[in-house]
């Protein structure tokens, strides 16, 4: 079984963001990047997929020379090979999908998975949209994934529950916590992952179809009134809800 | 110009953020003279469908078809985007639901046109739509404009006001595509609903509870606060990983996110991911016995005190208010 992940270097999630000079990105100076923590669980079924399967895995991210860390972390929990997409401009969640959509077609993978979204910009969008420009059919979110007889059926969280899918393969999948539990790289692991190669090649044209203006840091909110220490505090506190905020 | 909206229905009933959807393109159609085009997909939903004109619809397209009754992915987008091109829509709008999230991508990859995803803001510059969104969890906030002739927005469920009906019906038309075999290659066979609670993703109202309570039995006091409030129960990550509470009431940057009226965090601590998921609720209330927890930060109302004194006078003096 061939398998794929698509894996992005991002933020780590408690890093402090602020807006750099130009207005629009992010000031990268002491922020600490990243594996995406969906695209962990995507790895790791990938690498659960095939330690039942049998078959192999490539780990692919898009961006500039610091996703090798990311790509090295995914070779050292097991992934066998590694792509890198070389592209050190900014392109949008269109413009990844395209570079990403271009490579796998190439390798045709079975299987392949993003994490449901990005922890930079949120979008939520390229794994389906790669999908799509592949003519394969996805489910999104998914929290739970078997696959036999050449179908898989799978869980993914919606309002309220949970959908059950079943799908024919190929197919792309988008993981959400709750997947698995991603493991940590071994020594072993990170002693042979050195030897791993990393295949670097130019991502395909930037088509992005979305300008940013601006980026900001969103408005403080006003400090909050402490309305009491003790239990005295509750009546006042249900009137403004009621009478301030009028939300009960 | 047109905008099409897709109208989302679960059950044959429309989802609140359905109405939100087809209320703000209006009020984008209107700054660029256009008109709203609302599209239903599903099955039997034509007799819902004329409710949409009283938020705002000119014209409701209904797709009917057995094998739509449940979402599916290919055959949905197949139609949304065919109806897209049949009305020369430029702008397509979408609720950032689960579902919505999942056929946005499809859709935008079809018409060959820009996303942008959960959308907490939609303002006409010029002639052109400016898109305001949340990007880094949260922590700030990205103004963008979809430069492809053809644009596709999800919005934020909560964020945008559907305001009330104004009872007006808007002429319905079946709409109908051919769809292939290849169209329903991924299909949902079965919804496990999680035992009829409310979901913290639909709810107007959230009690969370964190680590501070000890232990799975100190939601007792929440799932009572929660009842008399007509709330959904929340969880922290901590409490989640702890398997006190299922995954799905996760709030935060790996669990979901949230923007009821009035969000209620008991002893959470408010770390920079659990506020991620939560710090654009309307008004936020903070029950923590640390006056230096971060959440008191992004809290309209707080107090610092011990929640296992608090929660529960205060679940008696709603009920009292509330005549229950
Ligand atoms: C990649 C990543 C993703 C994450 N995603 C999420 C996420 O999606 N959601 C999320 O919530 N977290 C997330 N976290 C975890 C987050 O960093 C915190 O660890 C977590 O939110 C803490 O949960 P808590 O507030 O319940 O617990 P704690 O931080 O332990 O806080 C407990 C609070 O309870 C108070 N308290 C104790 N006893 C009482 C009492 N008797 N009465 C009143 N108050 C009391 C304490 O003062 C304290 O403030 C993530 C972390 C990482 C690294
Ligand atoms: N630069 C990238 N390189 C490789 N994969 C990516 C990249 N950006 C996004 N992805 C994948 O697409 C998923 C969704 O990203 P997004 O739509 O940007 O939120 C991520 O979880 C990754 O699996």
């Amino acid at each position: 079984m061939k398998l794929a992940a698509c894996i992005n270097h991002v933020p780590d999630t408690a890093a402090k963001i602020s807006i750099a000079a130009d207005g629009k990105t992010i000031d990268k100076t002491g922020v600490t990047y990243v594996i995406s923590p969906y695209d962990e669980f995507a790895v790791e079924e990938c690498l659960r997929l095939k330690e039942k399967n049998g078959g192999d895995v490539t780990v692919i991210s898009l961006g500039g020379d610091t996703h090798r860390e990311t790509l090295r972390k995914a070779l050292a929990m097991g992934a066998d090979k590694a792509v890198l997409l070389k592209d050190d401009g900014v392109r949008d969640s269109f413009g990844v999908a395209r570079a990403l959509a271009d490579e796998l077609k190439e390798l045709s993978p079975d299987i392949v998975f993003f994490g449901k979204q990005s922890v930079d910009y949120d979008d939520g969008a390229v794994g389906v949209m790669v999908a799509e420009m592949l003519g394969l059919p996805s489910v999104s979110v998914v929290v739970k994934l078997d696959i036999a007889g050449g179908k898989a059926t799978a869980e993914r969280e919606v309002e309220g529950g949970r959908e059950v899918v079943e799908t024919s393969l190929p197919a792309v999948f988008t993981a959400q916590k709750g997947l698995n539990e991603p493991r940590y790289p071994s020594l072993k692991g990170i002693m042979g992952a050195k030897s791993k190669p990393i295949e670097e090649r130019p991502a395909s044209p930037v088509t992005s179809k979305t300008e940013l203006l601006q980026t900001q840091k969103p408005s403080a909110k006003p400090a909050g009134r402490i309305i009491g220490t003790d239990v005295t505090a509750v009546p006042e506190l249900v009137r403004l809800l009621h009478e301030e905020a009028k939300v009960i | 110009m047109k905008i099409l909206v897709f109208a989302e229905q679960r059950d044959n009933k429309f989802k609140k953020p359905a109405f939100e959807a087809v209320k703000t393109a209006r009020m984008l159609a209107d700054r660029l003279s256009g008109e709203v085009v609302a599209i239903v997909v599903g099955d039997n939903v034509q007799s819902i469908a004329p409710a949409l004109g009283g938020y705002g619809a000119h014209k409701i397209l209904v797709a009917e078809d057995g094998r739509l009754a449940r979402y599916a992915p290919g055959a949905y987008a197949s139609i949304v985007a065919e109806a897209a091109r049949v009305q020369q829509a430029t702008v397509v709008v979408l609720s950032a639901t689960a579902l919505g999230k999942d056929l946005s991508p499809r859709v935008a990859v079809k018409l060959d046109a820009g996303l942008a995803s959960e959308c907490t803001g939609l303002t006409v510059e010029g002639e052109e739509i400016v898109a305001t969104r949340p990007v880094f969890a949260g922590k700030a906030l990205t103004q963008l404009k979809i430069t492809s002739t053809v644009k596709v927005y999800t919005l934020r469920p909560n964020v945008f006001s559907s305001g009330e009906t104004n009872g007006t019906s808007a002429p319905v038309e079946k709409f109908s595509v051919s769809l292939t075999e290849q169209d329903f290659s991924c299909v949902v066979k079965e919804v496990k609903a999680s035992s009829g609670k409310l979901d913290v993703a639909e709810a107007n109202i959230i009690v969370t509870g964190g680590r501070g309570l000890k232990g799975p039995e100190g939601f007792g006091m929440i799932e009572d606060l929660a009842g008399a409030l007509g709330a959904a129960v929340g969880a922290s990550r901590a409490v989640v990983d702890a398997g006190w509470r299922p995954h799905e009431e996760q709030v935060g940057q790996t669990g979901k996110t949230v923007s009821p009226s009035l969000y209620v965090a008991v002893a959470v601590s408010g770390a920079i991911q659990h506020l991620a998921g939560m710090s654009s609720s309307k008004y936020i209330v903070a029950v923590n016995k640390d006056k230096d927890a971060p959440i008191f930060q992004v809290a309209t109302y707080g107090i610092v005190a011990d929640a296992f004194e608090i929660v529960p006078a205060l679940a008696a003096e709603v009920k009292k208010l509330l005549g229950k």
